[in-house]
Order: structure tokens, then C-alpha cells, then sequence
């Protein structure tokens, strides 16, 4: 792998930048893998990049039907926080913060996390009630929480609409949220598994399961049959498809989640800006485009077209906030199905099938997670145990009833 | 934007109507196991093609009926009333 610094950058720049390698091998699929992992997204590429660094694991392929990131690792908007409400969740989306924060040094990739911090507004005496338990709640999981008053929001984000429909009472901020840049998170662990020698092969289609009594022991694709000891569905909408080809059922639901960018502007809006109420958040990327995300689609959807109904509703809510960003033209919409559980928190490893192992249900909010959920996940193929920080988010929890029901605490109400 | 077919009032747009999910599930007996009762309340097939859901014309006539749509292409296929189970028995019975 060659290593991108100022002395690299400045060495190609003389040599007339002819020099640079392709940041990741393509190689051709072998016929078997110690372990294979379903699915070119954020999640997929870190669980592969944990197993091959952290883990040491020689052989494996991860295996994308299309190309690596097109998914909604490429359809997100790039938010990344942990202000979340249950002590199982806020400890494993701060150890994926923490790990954000440290990523672009462990992969030698700017990914260009920038902690503008996340506000989360109340616009009623009651709503900034339920505001202040929850900022609680994340005090009591030791990540950070403060809650603002008007003038300090306003301080803050000068250009809130200054004379709002519905009054702001207050707001919680996590400061250490922030954005970073979707497309650098999926490209560096590509190229970084890459290096450490897995098998990253695009346009792969895997077809079916090959078991022996209740194992997997092999997966069929478009490029042929290979064996392997262990495999990794990551693969957000298609989950369902997949566990009906290995013989089981999930509870979650696809269905079509839409955000929008502005042209570029100059620089108005540091932290990312979430109104329940209102429902919308904003934020500005680097880019300089603004930012707008809402509501999700109310029926099950492959499409990744987004209603118009629903675009128009965020709109005219994210024009509430900032009545200002209405001179702005719209560049660009789209969506990404989205896969989502009943009670809106991930279902993470083991399977009814053994040596298969999932990651899915991510709903609106998986970015947020790919390191963690790279880590975790790799740890529990390594082990055929779950990762501690992942036990609770197991596919069993909907038989036992130990659900964990986060709704409340997503970042707009779903 | 969906253009639904209410059978009652005809083709209005989606925002008249609100979704009420899979049709056709069936509540098993209470003495049934934990693991059908979890598939009941949560598992769905979830397809990527024809999918029977109900819908209600909340707006409009204020019925429930159902719709055959398919989820690749939103393309709605059937519709046809409650108690009804419908024409297409090749694409029957979501879980």
C-alpha cells in the first residue's frame, strides 16, 4: 500500500503525479476462503479490514453484487454521533465514535471528521422535559450531553429562523458529533483491507448457501461455487432475500429513506441541526452544500427513489428552521432502502445457522456505526461468540421480548 | 408519488391514504409456541416484488381495503376488499 503523506504527496507532485498505484488490488476470486463477507458497504469492508488486521485472519473475500459503497454507505448523510438513550446502545455507538475519531489515522485516509456537535431542538416546556432525561441518560452512559438555552443555540446557529412557528424552549447538544466524509470511510477501509490481503471482488452476486446438516459451509455466486469456513451478511436491504436463501426469516421491513443537498455555500452552519417536532436536521458539508434529511417512506420499498410527498414535507420543514436556505437551489435528492426492525435498533451476530453470522436492521442510522460494527463483528466470527458490546442486539431478543426500543432517541422521530 | 386505485372513490394520490402494512396475517391460537408467536408479531417476507399490504383512505372514504403492489417497481397490480383474497393466487399470501 502506498502511504499518503506530505513527503508522498509532494515526491508525485515532482514525478508529475504518474506514480500512484490503485489504492486496492483486484484479484480473482479463489475457490476457498477461511472466512466471506457479504456485502461491499461500510459495514462489510470494516468487518473484512478487523478480520485481516486485528485478527490476523489470511483468507478473505469480501463479495459485492455491484460496486463497493453504491449502497447506502453512498446514500447517508454522513452523520455520526452516540447521543443515544439505553446503556447497550450508547456504549457501542461511543466505541464507534471513539473509533471514528481516531480513523483517519488508523487508515491513513483523511475521512474529514469534523465535531461540529448535534442539536437536538425542543420547541415545548414538555418536549425540552423529555430533552433533559435523555441528556441524562447519555451523562449516565459517561458520553457527553449539555442542554442549551435559546440564546446559546442562537449563538450557535445564528441563522435559525428568528421568529419560529413553534418557540425553541431549549436543546440537547452532543458536541463531539459531527460529520465526516461517507465516500473517504468507504475507500479507506477498502484499500486498508486490501492491503492486509483480503479478496475485495465487485460485481459478485451471491446466489445461495451451501450447507452441511445446520452449517454453512460454502456460498454459490455468480463467479462459482467457493468454500469457506465462516461467512458475513452485511448487507442492509437485501438482508431478507439473503436469509431466505440460508433457510430463516428476519423481522425487519425495507422501506425508502430520502435526503437532499442544496448547491455549495460559503460556510453558515457548523453543528448538525434535528427537530423532532418539526421533523427535519440539517447540517452543511464540507463541500458547502447544505444538507437535508427527514422522514422515511410509510410503505416497504426497494426503489431508492423517495415519494415526493415526503420531499416536500422535509422541505418545508428544514425552510421552517431556516427560512433563509429557500433562495437556495436544490442540486440533488435521492434515497437508499433502508432495512428496519421493529423496535429500530440493529440485529448484530450469530444466526440460526452456524458459522453464518449478520449485521443488518441498521434502519436510518448506520453510518454512524460502521467501525464498531466492523470491530464487533469481526471479533465475533473470530470467536463464534458475540462481541460483549453487541450481545443485546442479537436476532434472539425478539423471541425473549428484551427488546430495545430507541425510537425515541433517533435523531428525528421515525 | 403512489396513485392508488381506492375502490370506492378511484385514483387519488398517496398522501390521502394511510399505510396499515401486510395483508393477510393471520393471528395464531394463544396456546401456540414462542416461536410462532414471534413470527407473528415481527418475521415478514419482505419481497422484492408483489407484496399484499392494506391501506386506508383516511382522507377520502375512510375504508380499509387491499392493494397487490410491487415493491421494485411500485407498480399496484390489484385491489380488492377486506375479506377479499384476491384474484392473483399465484403471488398469494405474504407470511
Amino acid at each position: 500500500m502506498q502511504r499518503y503523506s506530505l513527503r508522498n504527496v509532494l515526491g508525485h507532485a515532482l514525478r508529475g503525479n504518474s506514480g500512484w498505484k490503485p489504492a486496492w488490488r483486484t484479484p480473482t476470486l479463489k475457490s476457498t476462503y477461511d472466512v466471506v463477507v457479504i456485502g461491499g458497504g461500510g459495514h462489510g469492508l470494516a468487518t473484512a479490514y478487523f478480520l485481516a488486521k486485528k485478527h490476523g485472519v489470511q483468507r478473505v473475500a469480501l463479495l459485492e453484487r455491484g460496486h463497493i459503497g453504491q449502497g447506502n454507505s453512498g446514500r447517508n448523510t454522513q452523520v455520526t454521533r452516540s447521543n443515544y438513550f439505553y446503556p447497550v446502545s450508547s456504549s457501542f455507538f461511543d466505541h464507534s465514535l471513539k473509533l471514528y475519531e481516531g480513523l483517519g489515522r488508523e487508515l491513513n485516509f483523511n475521512v474529514m471528521l469534523r465535531q461540529g456537535g448535534q442539536i437536538n431542538l425542543a420547541h415545548s416546556h414538555h418536549e425540552l422535559e423529555i430533552i433533559r432525561r435523555w441528556a441524562n441518560a447519555i451523562l449516565m452512559n459517561g458520553v457527553d450531553a449539555e442542554i442549551l438555552s435559546e440564546t446559546e443555540i442562537r449563538k450557535l446557529v445564528p441563522i435559525l429562523n428568528p421568529h419560529p412557528r413553534f418557540a425553541i424552549a431549549g436543546a440537547l447538544i452532543q458536541r463531539r458529533a459531527g460529520i465526516s466524509r461517507h465516500d473517504a470511510v468507504v475507500w479507506g477501509f477498502a484499500r486498508g483491507a486490501s492491503a492486509h490481503g483480503v479478496d475485495l471482488v465487485q460485481g459478485c452476486e451471491v446466489r445461495g448457501f451451501r450447507k452441511s446438516g445446520d452449517r454453512v459451509i460454502g456460498v454459490e455466486t455468480s463467479h462459482g461455487e467457493i468454500q469457506c469456513g465462516r461467512v458475513v451478511m452485511s448487507v442492509s436491504n437485501q438482508s431478507s432475500l439473503l436469509a431466505g436463501l440460508a433457510g430463516f426469516t428476519l423481522p425487519t421491513t425495507t422501506t425508502t429513506l430520502q435526503a437532499m443537498v442544496s448547491e455549495p455555500i460559503k460556510p453558515v452552519l457548523d453543528p448538525c441541526v434535528i427537530s423532532g417536532a418539526i421533523h427535519a436536521y440539517v447540517s452543511q458539508s464540507d463541500r458547502g452544500e447544505i444538507v437535508i434529511g427527514g422522514g422515511a417512506d410509510v410503505y416497504n420499498s426497494y426503489r431508492q427513489r423517495g415519494s415526493v410527498a415526503i420531499t416536500r414535507g422535509v422541505l418545508a420543514a428544514a425552510l421552517e428552521l431556516f427560512p433563509s436556505f429557500s433562495r437556495l437551489k436544490l442540486m440533488r435528492q435521492w434515497a437508499g432502502a433502508v432495512d428496519i426492525t421493529p423496535d429500530t435498533s440493529p440485529i448484530m451476530g450469530l444466526t440460526p445457522v452456524r458459522n453464518l453470522y449478520i449485521n443488518c436492521g441498521w434502519g436510518t442510522g448506520g453510518y454512524k456505526a460502521i467501525p464498531a460494527g466492523g470491530d464487533t463483528m469481526a471479533q465475533t466470527v473470530v470467536d463464534d461468540k458475540p462481541h460483549p458490546l453487541i450481545r443485546a442486539f442479537d436476532l434472539a431478543r425478539f423471541e425473549s421480548g428484551a427488546l430495545i426500543d430507541e425510537g425515541a432517541a433517533s435523531g428525528v422521530a421515525h | 408519488m403512489l396513485y392508488i386505485p381506492c375502490p370506492h372513490c378511484g385514483f387519488r394520490d398517496e398522501t390521502e391514504f394511510t399505510y396499515g402494512g401486510p395483508s393477510h396475517v393471520t393471528r395464531p391460537e394463544l396456546t401456540t409456541s414462542d416461536r410462532e408467536w414471534t413470527h407473528y408479531l415481527y418475521h415478514r417476507s419482505n419481497p422484492k416484488g408483489p407484496y399484499r399490504e392494506r391501506w386506508i383512505h383516511s382522507y377520502g372514504c375512510g375504508r380499509w381495503f387491499n392493494v397487490l403492489r410491487d415493491t421494485g417497481t411500485h407498480e399496484i397490480l390489484e385491489v380488492y376488499l377486506m375479506g377479499q383474497s384476491g384474484m392473483d393466487s399465484a403471488n398469494r399470501g405474504n407470511p
